[in-house]
């Protein structure tokens, strides 16, 4: 088994806000990333694949097809978007790096053939990043 | 559902001097075995230092651990002990030589007691080629 990465990258607004909490509370917890206006990212999105090499190609899983995989199911949807407002997952979940994490890899899982998925890293900046492995890590 | 399980890794700087010496050795095996690194009034470096953090991702705040809470803890108990400061006149390095990998045990000891979540990794970044890992003894 051999672990393959492909990067994406998308640019997105979003800002942390729970409506069952109240607004002290909301403010306390995500501080200026509360700020119903919104801010933006340049979020790098890195999915790891699992596979084996197949002996005919060499290649785990085709770069070009996985690279149109990550901009069909994700970037299409996630760039230059307002996460809270125009994706659907996040009209109800938080868009934490953490939660983008999970809803990339749910958006991934099963759709890449040949290959399963192993990592979704999101970086919301160079120096923030979180990591989903699914729900057997 | 269950609770999805992430992990959380947020990058920190700081810059500091530090001189490998170990006084059980000759200044001779010293030189030898530093190089450089042996120089008596010490050099220093930009230090990255990114900790991975596991847990729960929570339901209320969509979060493994609120970042500000990381952040004022690495201030609070690391950055301000490290920032702009020798290494060697450190309590940790007065009798552990003050190499990355050390650091990397120190800032592991450092993390393990952040309350919120759970350390899984420390990296750090001497310079830009050379990085050392560390995930707590197995």
């Amino acid at each position: 088994m051999i672990l393959l990465t492909r990067k994406a990258d998308f640019s997105a607004a979003h800002f942390y806000w729970n409506p069952e909490l109240s607004e002290e509370e909301n403010h306390r917890i995500f501080g200026k990333c509360a700020n119903r206006q919104g801010h933006g990212h340049n979020y790098t999105l890195e999915v790891t694949v699992a596979g084996e090499i197949d002996p005919v190609s060499g290649f785990v899983v085709d770069l070009k097809l996985l690279k149109d995989i990550l901009e069909r199911e994700v970037v299409s949807i996630y760039d230059h978007r307002h996460l809270n407002h125009e994706v659907p997952e996040f009209a109800d979940t938080i868009p934490t790096t953490e939660n983008i994490a999970i809803a990339i890899w749910r958006r991934l899982d099963g759709k890449i053939p040949n290959a399963k998925l192993h990592r979704v890293r999101v970086y919301e900046t160079p120096d923030l990043f979180a990591d989903y492995f699914g729900v057997a890590a | 559902m269950s609770t999805p399980h992430a992990h959380l890794s947020r990058r920190y700087h700081f810059s500091a001097s530090h001189r490998l010496h170990v006084d059980a050795l000759t200044p001779e095996q010293n030189r030898e075995t530093f190089g450089k690194c042996n120089n008596p009034f010490g050099h220093g470096h930009n230090y990255v230092v990114e900790v991975t953090l596991s847990g729960p991702v929570s339901p209320i705040t969509g979060m493994v651990t609120n970042l500000s809470d990381l952040d004022s803890f690495a201030q609070r108990e690391m950055l301000e002990l490290f920032d702009h400061a020798n290494l060697n006149t450190l309590e940790p390095f007065l009798d552990t030589v003050s190499t990355t990998e050390n650091l990397c045990v120190e800032v592991w000891r450092i993390f393990a007691a952040y309350p919120h979540a759970k350390l899984e990794h420390v990296h750090i970044e001497e310079t830009g080629n050379n990085s050392f890992d560390y995930s707590g003894v197995s």
